[in-house]
């Protein structure tokens, strides 16, 4: 393969846009065009094969028995035993969730869908300890990911899991709480500054009533809604939740917001002003269709400029699933997923808050980054890790529990694990030209250009498996 | 030796010596007239939200017999501290502490518009944010961004443990983790990770590979440096066998071995007790009281109690009243425990918590939490605490 200008772009797009790319794939697409490329990308993310791990019927009848206990005074011994029984359940289906995602990701043929899930599940940074909640939202990010962002904003605000996790629940007239209305300006569309603290009490009136029921269903509740009269942004009315998400979006500062905050995802952690100018134009005259931002970011020339290539710093997310999608690994003991996840600090559906991951260099301090230089060799060539991790404060009550009164010590004391995974060498070498060499395999492999340093370290290098374990174990292998 | 060691066995030791970069000079050699001066923070993380109130208990009170019918702890059993607050029976160990006059006992610190869920409630504690702000980065690690005479390197902040809390994070500046400094310096001084940084220097740009680099080399120059000044001390002091003791063992190693560290991060967790409190909790408290006792007096025999202050917070504390599993719910404001050996007031600071004004039966704080970081940050780790925290907070006259 020459290494021509499509084969640098199409390996960059594939980074960005996806988890990366087979050395076929992108042989094949080199002799394209890029802008048939990514009219190919979007092609194959056409399909949204939801998440469908957590059965909806069986958490339901969790949730009505759990709604039966809830506010008892005295439970029988049996009835606590079911609570908790629920509970414990639950974090073990959310995990499970947690797994199925990850997998999903390393395994989609769909790349772009599952990257935007994954853009959006930042941005709209939710927990919920109901995996069903959870999915929903999850898969609301997928459906909608690429299509109007009007329609993804209402699914969202509408979803138990948000309801639930902004105390809409606990919204009604006469005793407003501002938390969702606060945060669907903050956070979710216009940003700071651009709003008043007036325009959030009044907003916050208009969400009232926005509920969900013992099923998990959204369910609008009349008689808890504040019909009265609102002033916001300067305008007096009667408006309800969805008149509020209208002026929002009649405001140009929404679409620079998110384009901004895509261009950061996407390009650049330093935004180039003019560029995001550029898109948030776009965005706002294509009524926030989402699919043309990212068609037009894709195809702008400045998308593939040097500053913009190789210069990313992957989020664990990003790290762990290109990884395991590039050496088709398989994780015998899928859990270690999560201890990963949590030990790099992206533990997906547990953001650290509503604002979400702040990415960048934050992923980084001395040891995560040490981590991350070891995790090919223990992931490729099944390695120990001796890495505990923190106990997740969710999990205090369960830890608390455990407990063990005589011998106890530190509970976050974890016994040493394997991460149990297994590549597939044959078929990633299968994939590879029978003369590619050493140095051929780091430039596919390495998305910033390669120094003299590199060059020599593996020049001298006998065999592909090996260069492949060096150089992922590389820094350089922790940008995109 | 072959540098693809490090890829194959995780376990690997290197002999020789460890490069140090040309612009890392500074450091090493950094003047020993400011050792002297050193001035130690322990800050103890009790995770899962402490039962403060029967922790450091309101015995004189008798709304907390009311409302405590199956978890009280009878006024017999109580470490009496004056006639209305007590210690916890497994806190025994700091009795003794408390009778040298080095413990303060800080009532109903909280903040305004208290959270009650573990994770946002830390991540206020640890980023020192109002409870509708979201920041990105911790007060310790401010405090390393504020670029203050001393907090230069990575080491100036060390949290024993494998991963690095949100605390130490700064803009700029990270704190290290580490739960065992000769396995770090063993990663270091690996021949893969040695020729990745050896003679790096086109990659010391401000970009993100810059960045990559330059916290490898930290990371290296740091780990060789804790290492070296640390290794060849023996700690003469018994501590008790738990995971807790055993940080603070470390932490004293670091700090009687004359480490320039101005900052320590060590945490105790399992504290969410909503159910049969008593025992759980009481180991615990015991397990956090020995250590803690342990650790001061070996402070104190080295000569560095005078130099260290020690300050214990949880993400929040619990209701008042117990709930129907003979446990405590989440609540809100809870007291500190500061130890050292320059204490200014000693003993109990501040009024017990008033049961019986309460806001929806949690207790209403007294001080803010960032009252208490603001008035370290001004007086023991000598920055001024606006320029850390989001505007000046008040200090207090416990040191």
């Amino acid at each position: 393969m020459s290494n021509n200008d499509n084969f640098l772009k199409v390996k960059h797009l594939y980074n960005r846009a996806g988890f990366g790319i087979s050395y076929p794939e992108l042989h094949k697409l080199s002799k394209k065009n890029i802008n048939k490329v990514v009219e190919g990308l979007f092609k194959k993310s056409e399909k949204d094969d939801l998440l469908s791990l957590v059965d909806p019927t069986e958490e339901k009848r969790q949730l009505l028995v759990q709604a039966g206990l809830y506010g008892k005074k005295e439970l029988t011994d049996e009835q606590k035993n079911m609570r908790r029984e629920i509970v414990r359940m639950q974090n073990e289906i959310s995990r499970d969730l947690n797994i199925a995602w990850v997998g999903k990701m390393i395994n989609t043929d769909a790349p772009l869908r599952e990257k935007m899930t994954l853009f959006w599940h930042g941005h709209f940074a939710c927990r919920s300890n109901n995996p069903m909640f959870s999915q929903q939202l999850n898969n609301i990010q997928r459906e909608n990911g690429l299509g109007s962002f009007k329609t993804l904003l209402v699914e969202v605000s509408k979803s138990p899991a948000m309801l639930q996790y902004l105390n809409n629940q606990q919204n009604r007239k006469g005793k407003p709480n501002e938390n969702f209305a606060r945060e669907l300006m903050e956070l979710f569309t216009l940003g700071i500054g651009n709003y008043t603290e007036q325009d959030i009490k009044e907003s916050a009136r208009s969400f009232t009533g926005w509920m969900y029921d013992k099923d998990g269903s959204f369910i609008f509740r009349p008689n808890l809604h504040d019909n009265g009269t609102k002033n916001f942004f300067g305008k007096i009315g009667n408006f309800e939740g969805e008149n509020i998400i209208d002026l929002i979006l009649e405001k140009p500062k929404t679409a620079e917001f998110i384009s901004r905050k895509v261009y950061k995802f996407f390009v650049n952690d330093v935004p180039n002003e003019d560029h995001v100018k550029e898109l948030a134009n776009h965005f706002y005259n294509s009524k926030y269709d989402i699919a043309s931002l990212m068609n037009k970011m894709f195809t702008a020339d400045w998308f593939y400029n040097p500053e913009n290539v190789g210069t990313k710093i992957k989020s664990p997310a990003e790290f762990l699933i290109g990884l395991s999608r590039s050496f088709y690994v398989t994780y015998n003991k899928p859990q270690v997923l999560i201890q990963l996840q949590s030990s790099l600090g992206q533990y997906l559906f547990n953001p650290p808050n509503v604002a979400g991951w702040p990415g960048g260099q934050s992923w980084i301090d001395s040891s995560s980054l040490m981590l991350r230089m070891r995790i090919p060799s223990l992931v490729l060539n099944d390695g120990e890790i001796d890495f505990s991790g923190k106990a997740d404060p969710e999990d205090e009550a369960v830890i608390a529990l455990n407990r063990n009164s005589t011998t106890e010590a530190n509970a976050k004391t974890k016994p040493k694990s394997y991460v149990n995974a297994t590549a597939n060498w044959s078929k990633f070498l299968d994939t590879l030209p029978n003369d590619l060499t050493p140095l051929a395999l780091t430039t596919f492999l390495l998305q910033p250009k390669l120094n003299t340093k590199i060059t020599s370290m593996v020049s001298d290098n006998k065999g592909l498996r090996s260069t492949a374990v060096e150089v992922t174990s590389m820094p350089e292998y922790q940008l995109c | 030796m072959n540098r693809r060691n490090f890829l194959r066995n995780t376990g690997f030791v290197a002999a020789g010596s460890l490069f140090v970069p040309a612009f890392m000079k500074p450091l090493e050699a950094m003047a020993l007239d400011e050792l002297s001066l050193y001035k130690n923070l322990v800050v103890v993380q009790l995770s899962g939200g402490n039962d403060g109130l029967n922790t450091i208990i309101p015995y004189g009170n008798d709304i907390y017999y009311q409302k405590r019918k199956g978890i009280s702890i009878k006024p017999e059993e109580i470490i009496k501290l004056n006639d209305m607050q007590g210690l916890n029976p497994n806190m025994a160990a700091l009795k003794e502490i408390y009778d040298q006059g080095w413990m303060t006992i800080i009532n109903d610190v909280g903040y305004p518009n208290p959270d009650r869920s573990h994770f946002r409630s830390m991540d206020i504690w640890q980023t020192g944010s109002d409870s509708n702000q979201f920041l990105s980065t911790g007060w310790i690690g401010r405090y390393l961004d504020s670029n203050c005479q001393t907090c230069k390197f990575p080491y100036t902040a060390i949290e024993v443990d494998d991963s690095l809390s949100l605390a130490l994070k700064g803009q700029t500046k990270k704190g290290i983790a580490l739960k065992d400094p000769a396995a770090l310096f063993r990663n270091t001084n690996d021949p893969f990770f040695k020729s990745m940084i050896q003679n790096e220097k086109e990659h010391l740009d401000e970009d993100n590979l810059g960045y990559l680099y330059k916290t490898m080399i930290e990371t290296s120059s740091s780990a060789s440096y804790i290492q070296n000044t640390s290794k060849i001390y023996q700690s003469k002091s018994v501590y008790p066998t738990s995971g807790f003791s055993n940080q603070l063992k470390i932490v004293s190693k670091f700090i009687s071995s004359g480490l320039k560290t101005r900052v320590y991060y060590v945490s105790l967790s399992g504290f969410d007790t909503h159910v049969n409190q008593v025992n759980q909790q009481g180991n615990l408290l015991k397990q956090y009281s020995e250590g803690m006792a342990a650790f001061l007096k070996d402070l104190k025999s080295n000569n560095k109690l005078e130099d260290t202050l020690v300050i214990t917070f949880s993400e929040f504390g619990r209701r008042v009243e117990q709930n129907a599993s003979n446990g405590t719910d989440h609540g809100t404001a809870n007291n500190m425990m500061i130890f050292g050996g320059r204490l200014k007031k000693q003993g109990i600071f501040n009024a017990a918590p008033n049961l019986g004004d309460l806001d929806t039966g949690d207790l209403k704080y007294q001080l803010d939490f960032r009252q208490v970081y603001g008035t370290i940050l001004d007086k023991w780790l000598d920055v001024n605490n606006a320029d850390i925290l989001s505007k000046k907070f008040n200090t207090l006259d416990f040191i």
